[in-house]
C-alpha cells in the first residue's frame, strides 16, 4: 500500500502534512506576495536538499557539488526564457538583433549551436530533467565504479564545480560569463514578474517540491532505500552479497542531480536571473550546510533547513548588515554542538523535542510514537532482502 | 497595484489636463524655488511631492543604499558606501532635501548577485524607498536592473563601466567606457608618440568591452597596433608567462584593465622582473587610490592612470571635499574613483528632486536631463540631455610612492556615449 510505503509511522505522515500545511496554506496567507516569492527562492534550495538526504543522508555520499547541477537545471530554464526575451524588436539596438544581449557584446554574430534546441519550451524543459541526470550520470558511473568515495569524492566533486564555474565564467560570449543570464522577463508570453505568476510560481514550486519529496520518501521506505543505508554502513557486505554498489550509487547520484536541476528551473522563474555565482563551491558547500542544518536523514528536515538558513540570511543581514555573518556563523556552530542531527533530530524519538513533548504524545495518542531511527533500518534490510547481513546491525550506532 | 496607480498618475495630467498640469508645476518649481532662496523651513505638503506612496513624511524621506557590505567585494565598495553617507550627513545639515531630512535604510548586497535581487527588491517593496544609491560590479547592476525597472525605482550607480547599457530608472555617475578610455589613449599616444600596445585585462564584461574600445581607437582613429590582448580569470595571480610575452614584444605601451586581487600580483611581478616605469610606459584603467594601497605605491611609480577623479586635484571642492572625508573616516583614509563618483549620487538626487518639485521616481527621471551639479569635487558634472549618463573630464595621473598621484593632463568636458558608434 503506497501510503503506508510513504509514511512509515504517524509522526512521518504528521510531519510531512505539517509541512504541507505550512507551505500551502500558512505562508501564503500570512505573507505579502514580495515575502512569498523570497520563500519561493528559500525552497528552491529544498530541492537541493531533498536529494541530498538521498545521496548524503541515506547513502552515505557527501558532493560538494550539487550545485553544478542546481545551476545546469537552471541554465537550461534560463536559455530558453533568454531566447524569448531577445526576440529581434526588443534586441534592434544591437548589432545583430535577436541574439542575446550578452552575445551581441562579445561580437557574436548568429546563435552558437547548442543554443538553438532551446528556442523550444518543450527541448527545454526536457533539458532541465536531463542534462544534469545524465552528466551525473556519467560522472558517477565513472568514479563509483573505480570504488571512489567518502573524502575523495567530495574532493572531485568541489572540482568539477570549480571547473564549471570557470568554464561559465570565461566563455562570456556564450554563457553570459560572470553576469549571468539576466533581465528574464516572461515564460511563453506570460509575464513571470506579476504579481499574479509569482503566487502561481511559488505554488508550483511548492507542489513539485512535495512531489520530489514524496518520491524521496517512497525510496527510503522500500527496499532500495535500505539496500543504500546498508551501502553506507558497510559497503563490502553489501558488495559480497551480490549487489552492484556502484550502480545503486550511481542511481542515487543521478536522482538526487535531477531534483536539483528542477530546483534550479524553478530559482530561474521565481528570481528572474541566472549566474555562475550559485554553482561554485561556496553555494554547494552552502546547500550542504542548508541540509545538515535541517537533518540529512529527513526529507522534512532538509526541506525546513532550507528554509530557516535563508530566512536567518534575510532577516539578520536586513536587521544588522554589517554583522550578519557572524550571527549565521554562531547558528551554525551551536546546530553542530548542540543538534548534530539538525532540526529534524530535535524531533525524532529521543531527541530534545520529543522527550519534552512525549508525556503529551502519550496523553493523546495512548503511546510513545514507534521509533525510526538507523538501527531499525538495518533490522529491515535483513528481513527484507533476505541476505544474511545480520551481523551488519553490530556496527550501526 | 503600485504599476496601476504609478500609470494613472503618470498618465492623468499629460492626457486630461496638460495645461493645469505645467501651471501647477511651473508653480511648484517657483515655490522651490522660493523656498531655497529663503532658506525657509516650510517644505511643500506630502500630497504633493509625493504621489506614488513612497516612504516620505512631512519631515523625513527615506533612501536606500544597497552595496556589499561582507564578502570579496566589501572591500571595493567601502569608499562608496561612506561617500554616500558623507553627502546625505552633508545634505541633512544643509537642511535636507525639499525639507526633508534623509534616512537611510542600509541593506548588505553580500557580494553575491542574487543577494543583491532579493534587497533591491526589498528595498523598493517594503521599505518604498525615494531612491537608492548602490551596486558597484557590472553584475550586480545587471542583476538588480530588471527589479528597477520593473519596481519603477531609481538607482545612482557609481562606478566607470562598459557602457551598452541606458535605463530610465539609473543614473551613472561613473564614467562609461569611451568617456574614460579614448582620452587617455588619445595623450598617451600625443605624448610618448606610442604606436604599439599589450592589452591586458580581467575576464569579464567590463575589460572585455574596454580592450575592444580601446582596440578599435588604437587601430582606426591612431593608427597604431595592438600587438597583444590577454585575459585572465579573475583572482589569477601568475602573470610570469604573460610577462615574458610582453619583454619578447616590447610594447611602446602596456594598457591594464586588471582587477581585484590580480592587481597586486600583477604589479609585483612587472616590478620583480624589471618593468618600471623608467623602461616601459604603463596606462591603466582599473587602478585608483583604493587599489594603490593594496599593491603599493613603490610598485606603481611613475605608471599612469586615467580616471576622471584622483585625490590630488587641486580645486576648492575637492579641498573640501578631502577634508570633510578624512574628518569623518580618518586621515588614512584615501579617496578613488568611484568614491567620488558616489559622492555625487546623493547631490545629483537632490538637485533633480528640487529641479522636479516631487520625489516621484517618474518626475524625477524625466528632470534628471540636464540636471548640474557644480559643487563636484572632480569639478563640474551635468546629467547628459538623454542618457542618464555624466558629463565629465578625464584626466592622466601619475603615480608617486606616497600613493598619490601627479595629475598631468585634463580634458575637456566629454559627452558620455554608451552606444558607441564604429565601436561595437
Amino acid at each position: 500500500m503506497l501510503f503506508k510505503t510513504l509514511f512509515k509511522s504517524r509522526a512521518e505522515f504528521l510531519s510531512y502534512a505539517a509541512l504541507t500545511l505550512l507551505l500551502v496554506v500558512v505562508l501564503p496567507v500570512l505573507l505579502p506576495v514580495f515575502r512569498l516569492n523570497l520563500f519561493g527562492k528559500y525552497l528552491t534550495y529544498g530541492f537541493v536538499g531533498v536529494g541530498l538526504v538521498l545521496l548524503w543522508g541515506r547513502c552515505g555520499i557527501l558532493s560538494l557539488g550539487q550545485g553544478v547541477f542546481f545551476g545546469i537545471g537552471g541554465y537550461c530554464m534560463a536559455m530558453f526564457l533568454k531566447l524569448e526575451a531577445s526576440d529581434p524588436i526588443t534586441t534592434k539596438i544591437q548589432s545583430t538583433p535577436g541574439i542575446p544581449d550578452f552575445m551581441d557584446w562579445n561580437q557574436l554574430t548568429h546563435l552558437p549551436f547548442f543554443w538553438e534546441p532551446f528556442k523550444h519550451f518543450p527541448v527545454a524543459l526536457l533539458a532541465v530533467v536531463l542534462v544534469p541526470t545524465a552528466l551525473a550520470f556519467c560522472l558517477g558511473w565513472a568514479m563509483f565504479q573505480r570504488r571512489v568515495g567518502g573524502v575523495y569524492f567530495a574532493i572531485i566533486t568541489q572540482a568539477i564545480a570549480l571547473i564549471i564555474s570557470l568554464g561559465i565564467d570565461g566563455n562570456q560570449g556564450y554563457t553570459g560569463g560572470r553576469n549571468g543570464i539576466t533581465d528574464l522577463r516572461t515564460l511563453l508570453g506570460w509575464d513571470i514578474r506579476s504579481t499574479s505568476a509569482q503566487y502561481i510560481l511559488y505554488f508550483a514550486c511548492v507542489f513539485f517540491l512535495l512531489l520530489c519529496g514524496l518520491a524521496a520518501k517512497y525510496i527510503i521506505n522500500t527496499r532500495m532505500g535500505r539496500v543504500l543505508v546498508a551501502i553506507r554502513d558497510r559497503e563490502d557486505r553489501v558488495r559480497f552479497s551480490g549487489y552492484d554498489v556502484a550502480l545503486c550509487r550511481t542511481f542515487v547520484f543521478a536522482l538526487a542531480a535531477l531534483i536539483s536541476g528542477v530546483g534550479g528551473a524553478f530559482f530561474v522563474l521565481q528570481v528572474g536571473f541566472m549566474s555562475p555565482s550559485l554553482i561554485g563551491i561556496v553555494p554547494s558547500i552552502e546547500m550542504v550546510i542548508f541540509t545538515a542544518v535541517g537533518g540529512r536523514l529527513s526529507v522534512v528536515g532538509a526541506i525546513l533547513g532550507s528554509l530557516i538558513v535563508n530566512l536567518g540570511k534575510t532577516t539578520f543581514s536586513e536587521a544588522i548588515p554589517e554583522l550578519w555573518l557572524f550571527l549565521m556563523g554562531g547558528t551554525f556552530i551551536a546546530v553542530v554542538m548542540f543538534f548534530p542531527n539538525g532540526v529534524a533530530g530535535l524531533m525524532e524519538p529521543g531527541g530534545w523535542l520529543s522527550t519534552k513533548l512525549e508525556p503529551f504524545k502519550a496523553m493523546l495518542f495512548g503511546r510513545s510514537g514507534p521509533g525510526s531511527g538507523a538501527g531499525n533500518e538495518v533490522v529491515e534490510v535483513v528481513k527484507n532482502t533476505s541476505v544474511s547481513i545480520a551481523q551488519t546491525t553490530e556496527v550501526t550506532k | 497595484m503600485k504599476m496601476l496607480s504609478s500609470c494613472i498618475s503618470g498618465l492623468a495630467p499629460a492626457v486630461a489636463k496638460p495645461a493645469a498640469a505645467t501651471l501647477r508645476r511651473g508653480f511648484l518649481t517657483a515655490m522651490v524655488g522660493l523656498a531655497a532662496s529663503l532658506h525657509a523651513t516650510a517644505a511643500p505638503p506630502t500630497a504633493e511631492v509625493n504621489t506614488t506612496g513612497l516612504s516620505i513624511t512631512d519631515t523625513t524621506v527615506t533612501v536606500g543604499q544597497l552595496h556589499s557590505a561582507t564578502g570579496t567585494m566589501a572591500i571595493s565598495e567601502t569608499g562608496s558606501i561612506q561617500a554616500e553617507q558623507l553627502a546625505i550627513d552633508q545634505i541633512n545639515a544643509a537642511g535636507g532635501v525639499l525639507g526633508r531630512q534623509i534616512k537611510v535604510i542600509k541593506e548588505d548586497g553580500a557580494s553575491d548577485w542574487p543577494t543583491f535581487a532579493e534587497k533591491a527588491k526589498k528595498l523598493l517593496v517594503k521599505d518604498k524607498v525615494a531612491a537608492v544609491f548602490g551596486c558597484w560590479t557590472s553584475a550586480s547592476r545587471k542583476a538588480v536592473l530588471p527589479v528597477f525597472e520593473k519596481e519603477n525605482g531609481m538607482l545612482y550607480y557609481p562606478t566607470f563601466y562598459e557602457g551598452l547599457e541606458e535605463s530610465k530608472n539609473v543614473i551613472y555617475t561613473g564614467q562609461e567606457a569611451t568617456q574614460q578610455i579614448i582620452a587617455g589613449l588619445d595623450w598617451i599616444a600625443k605624448e610618448k608618440g606610442a604606436k604599439t600596445f599589450y592589452l591586458i585585462g580581467s575576464d569579464y564584461i567590463w575589460p572585455r568591452t574596454s580592450a575592444k574600445i580601446a582596440r578599435k581607437h588604437i587601430e582606426n582613429v591612431l593608427k597604431g597596433t595592438v600587438v597583444g590582448e590577454e585575459f585572465y580569470a579573475l583572482g589569477h595571480t601568475q602573470f610570469g608567462s604573460l610577462i615574458n610575452k610582453i619583454k619578447l614584444k616590447k610594447p611602446d605601451v602596456i594598457y591594464g584593465i586588471v582587477v581585484g586581487g590580480s592587481n597586486v600580483s600583477f604589479y609585483k611581478q612587472l616590478k620583480a622582473a624589471g618593468i618600471t616605469s623608467d623602461k616601459q610606459t604603463v596606462l591603466t584603467i582599473s587602478v585608483t587610490e583604493d587599489e594603490v594601497l593594496g599593491i603599493g605605491g613603490e610598485n606603481l611609480a611613475g605608471f599612469y592612470s586615467s580616471m576622471k577623479y584622483f585625490q590630488s586635484l587641486d580645486n576648492p571642492n575637492n579641498t573640501a571635499f578631502v577634508k570633510a572625508f578624512k574628518e569623518k573616516y580618518g586621515e588614512k583614509s584615501v579617496i578613488g574613483d568611484v568614491t567620488q563618483a558616489g559622492y555625487l549620487g546623493p547631490w545629483l538626487w537632490k538637485a533633480t528632486v528640487e529641479k522636479a518639485g516631487s520625489f516621484d521616481v517618474d518626475k524625477i527621471a524625466a528632470a534628471s536631463s540636464g540636471v548640474e551639479f557644480k559643487g563636484a569635487p572632480e569639478g563640474y558634472v551635468r546629467i547628459h540631455d538623454k542618457n542618464h549618463h555624466l558629463w565629465s573630464k578625464t584626466r592622466i595621473g601619475q603615480w608617486n610612492l606616497d600613493g598619490q598621484a601627479k595629475v598631468l593632463f585634463e580634458s575637456g568636458l566629454i559627452e558620455p556615449d554608451p552606444f558607441p558608434k564604429g565601436y561595437q
